[in-house]
């Protein structure tokens, strides 16, 4: 008997210890990357049981379309299906209970509670995450137009960039390697109009031929001032029509230098991000690089094997929010529903958001953060001390009567309900769980059934005592007959708590994963705490001359 | 030892007509009420208009901002410090409104108004004052239904599974009961149906469906341990037995729940007085509703009772007739 309980109490110990454990609010070190685009160590305080909005507050975003790079048409049908996508992201990105409302007739208001990571949720929030798929231009339609753009830039007024181009080292064609028997450095050499007035040209004598059609290399030091030349006038209206110009996502390390890509893409994709059906993030076992791999829908999946048999042998370009990703692969054959996007270096941890973002599906418009701040709770300061107050009395008087009705078994009671506390805390921390009204209801539910708990065991101890038991046999009889009521009890309350979680929504999903922690928690309380304490109880010798119950 | 209802056996089945009438004569007017004025939903529900205000003067705090809104009728708004201690988010609407650009100005106008009342003018300014969309959608409302339908369902298998399915059917009809008188007086008292009192609403549910097992699992004991006697007795004899904890939880819970009520608050009211009338309700339902229905359900569809137990016998049948 006396190493029952003592295998008992080390159970209740270990127990004990991991919800502890599981409190302690700890530090956390991941890689991101920083807005520079390095990588950087940043330390995170996670902490356990974060209280929801309407309990603490949290961050606030406020969105709006940003019309800065072109027009949106549709800008109310904008907002309203971006609400959608925004609210699907966050809610896979898995905050309890946003709030994501509209406001006036072109904001978007986002406050998020518990948020360790603040500036991934932003990203999350308003990245666009468009995905297209887009032909290279096979016939170098836009390198036969690179003279008269050159010639249209020159009039303009553009000399080139004497003092970018003067930093381009000579012989970078062997360090590129690229096809340097066959060309000259750079597509300027092709130019007629350079040859002839012995003027660099304002645009082809910054650009090196790629390995592929379409494909052209640009220092990635000089690739913002190449970025500007091509948006002006002369330039645009000498891309030939129905081509575009788009960068690589990443620059490309070639001979010790960086190198930033410039795609002539068909303007039309052959298929967009619509059509994702799933998307998940993996590291590629033979680059080690983070990978997000995604499937089409059997539509999606019908067109882009239709348009990748009509192009075998040409070059096609995987885009996302207008960057191209990864030197573009050749089809070889038809594909069908299966894509990837690789992200090199990154941590896994960019891959999953990615993955999310795609899942969740792209916005219509592009989004930019206007306004970011802390906001309160929304139930209002006054509301959470009022609260937390009359919460305090409640416990207080629940626990009073426990303890005047059954006595010196109300005080096992009482500790075993302390225990309740802990186990039910611990599970919630371990979860990552947010704390909001609806989960503190759920909470309280629990407790409510916890403490019937015990009172069904010390009222069949009762009537038990009552058939002049001894105490022995009494408190025995007493567990075994409460057993039945109190699991069938308890899992009728889970198989509902079950169900609310799996088809509510916000905060009945909130309600139902306190309530089932809860329950489990006092279940094992119940059976398991409670009992030890009694079985001491029983050892000594007072408890032998009759209970106090 | 003191124990409540320690020797209890009152014949509780027999009045167990007068309970279904008083439960019929609460329920149906509260829901008649309820089609005819429609559900009091709040804020959360219907949108309304948003109030940035930035106050001038320290004293003004949430409270105060709450309480000159109360005063001047506008209830149920949302009061957020927004950024700086002084600066706050006001979510409001007028009663019963629809959400247009007009009842924007008019809310604002109306929160302008209440504050320079109460603080006086120049002690605040709106720094902005837009119509928002609603925070929750109607798939809250339609997904919750459905959860609790599939739940039910489930309940009564389970019940089935672990005793038999009469008390599975007694058990979720005794649950829709307190569902609707639940309703019924949230109806009657006009109270706002927020997010928290639809969870007050699942937790009354939980809350009750625990009290009728808990007496449904004395009846089972019971029907094996006394196989000479009708099922009339056995159930009389379950309820008296289990009185001193149905008692003894409710109490506690009460005094919980009326804790809550008085010293919570306002924004919390809603869920309190759902919480301390569902447990009232839930526990008069397993005492005087759960039972009935089951000696209901079996002299509509007699049978052998869980375990081999006596079946029922037309004397007890006749008794509550």
């Amino acid at each position: 008997m006396l190493s029952s309980i003592r295998n008992r109490l080390i159970l209740i110990g270990v127990l004990v210890a991991i919800s502890i454990f599981s409190l302690i609010p700890r530090d956390v070190t991941t890689r991101v990357r920083g807005a520079d685009g390095a990588m950087k160590d940043t330390t995170i305080r996670r902490v356990p049981l974060k209280l929801g909005l309407d309990l603490q507050g949290g961050i606030h975003l406020a969105l709006e379309i940003d019309e800065s790079r072109g027009q949106v048409q549709d800008r109310a049908g904008a907002i309203d299906r971006a609400l959608t996508v925004i609210r699907t992201r966050v809610d896979e990105f898995g905050v309890a209970e946003p709030l994501i409302q509209r406001v006036g007739t072109d904001r978007i208001v986002v406050e998020l509670a518990g948020i360790d990571d603040p500036g991934r949720a932003k990203q999350i929030v308003q990245r666009s995450a468009f995905l297209e798929w887009r032909i290279v231009d096979m016939q170098d339609r836009f390198k036969d137009a690179l003279p008269a753009i050159d010639g249209a830039l020159a009039r303009a007024g553009v000399t080139g960039a004497p003092g970018v181009a003067a930093t381009v080292p000579s012989g970078v064609e062997q360090l590129l390697g690229i096809d340097s028997a066959a060309r000259d450095t750079t597509v300027a050499a092709d130019s007629v109009e350079e040859a002839t007035e012995g003027q660099p040209a304002p645009l082809s004598s910054l650009l090196y031929n790629g390995q592929i059609p379409g494909e052209f290399m640009v220092l990635e030091e000089i690739y913002p001032y190449v970025d500007s030349i091509i948006r002006l006038q002369p330039a645009q209206s000498g891309i030939p029509r129905g081509l575009d110009l788009v960068w690589a996502m990443e620059p490309t390390s070639q001979g010790g230098r960086a190198y930033r890509a410039l795609y002539a893409v068909d303007a039309r994709p052959i298929i967009t991000g619509e059509v994702i059906s799933d998307a998940r993030a993996t590291v590629d076992q033979v680059s080690r690089s983070s990978v997000v791999q995604f499937t089409l829908n059997r539509a999606g999946g019908r067109i882009l094997r239709r348009e990748t048999g009509r192009h075998i042998n040409d070059y096609m370009a995987i885009m996302l929010d207008g960057r191209v990703n990864r030197q573009p692969p050749v089809i070889r054959s038809q594909i069908y529903r299966n894509g990837q996007i690789e992200l090199g270096s990154a941590p896994l941890r960019e891959a999953e958001d990615l993955a999310l973002v795609l899942r969740a599906g792209a916005l219509p418009a592009p989004v930019v953060i206007v306004e970011e701040r802390t906001v309160g709770p929304t139930l209002g300061r006054d509301s959470v001390t009022q609260g937390r107050r009359a919460a305090a009395v409640a416990a207080v008087a629940v626990l009073l009567i426990m303890a005047a009705y059954y006595r010196a078994a109300g005080l096992l009671a009482i500790g075993a309900l302390i225990f309740y506390v802990l186990f039910t805390l611990g599970g919630l921390a371990s979860l990552d769980a947010t704390l909001t009204l609806p989960g503190l209801a759920g909470f309280v539910l629990s407790l409510g059934i916890a403490v019937d708990a015990n009172v069904l065991i010390f009222e069949r101890i009762r009537e038990e005592l009552k058939l002049s038991k001894t105490p022995r046999s009494a408190v025995d009889e007493g567990f075994t007959h409460a057993m039945p009521a109190i699991i069938d009890a308890n899992i009728t309350t889970v198989v509902t708590a079950a169900f609310l979680f799996q088809f509510g929504t916000g905060p009945v999903k909130g309600f139902a994963v306190t309530l089932i922690i809860g329950i489990i928690a006092s279940l094992i309380t119940a059976v398991f705490v409670t009992r030890t304490f009694f079985l001491i109880w029983l050892q000594s010798r007072r408890a032998a001359e009759g209970l106090s119950i | 030892m003191f124990r409540l209802f320690d020797q209890a056996s009152y014949d509780i089945l027999k009045h167990a007509k007068i309970a279904f009438v008083v439960a019929a004569v609460f329920t149906i007017p509260g829901l008649f009420l309820l089609a005819i004025r429609g559900p009091n939903l709040s804020i959360e529900f219907t949108g309304g208009t948003l109030v940035e205000l930035r106050a001038l003067d320290a004293a003004i705090q949430t409270q105060q901002i709450r309480g000159a809104l109360g005063v001047a009728g506008i209830t149920g708004a949302e009061i957020q410090t927004y950024g700086a201690p002084n600066e706050f988010v006001i979510r409001a609407r007028l009663e019963s409104e629809e959400v247009t650009a007009e009842t924007t100005q008019e809310t604002e106008r109306a929160i302008q108004v209440a504050l320079t009342d109460a603080f006086g003018v120049g002690s605040f300014e709106v720094v902005r004052a837009e119509a928002i969309g609603p925070k929750v959608g109607g798939e809250l409302r339609t997904r919750a239904q459905m959860a609790l339908l599939l739940a039910f369902g489930a309940i009564f298998i389970f019940i089935w599974f672990r005793y038999e399915w009469r008390f599975g059917l007694a058990a979720v009809l005794a649950t829709v009961h307190d569902i609707l008188t639940t309703i019924a007086f949230i109806s009657y008292m006009n109270l706002e149906v927020s997010l928290v009192v639809v969870a007050g609403l699942l937790t009354i549910i939980g809350y009750s469906l625990n009290d009728t097992i808990v007496t449904f699992d004395r009846v089972r004991e019971n029907l094996r341990k006394f196989r000479r006697k009708n099922i009339y007795e056995i159930l009389n004899r379950s309820i008296n037995e289990t009185l001193p904890r149905t008692v003894l939880t409710s109490g506690t819970t009460l005094v919980a729940t009326i804790a809550l009520l008085v010293l919570a608050g306002k924004v919390i009211s809603g869920f309190a007085w759902v919480m301390t009338f569902g447990v009232i309700t839930g526990t008069f339902s397993s005492i005087f509703i759960a039972s009935p229905l089951l000696l209901a359900v079996e002299r509509r569809w007699p049978g052998e009772d869980v375990r081999g137990a006596k079946t029922l016998t037309s004397t007890g049948a006749a008794v509550v007739t």
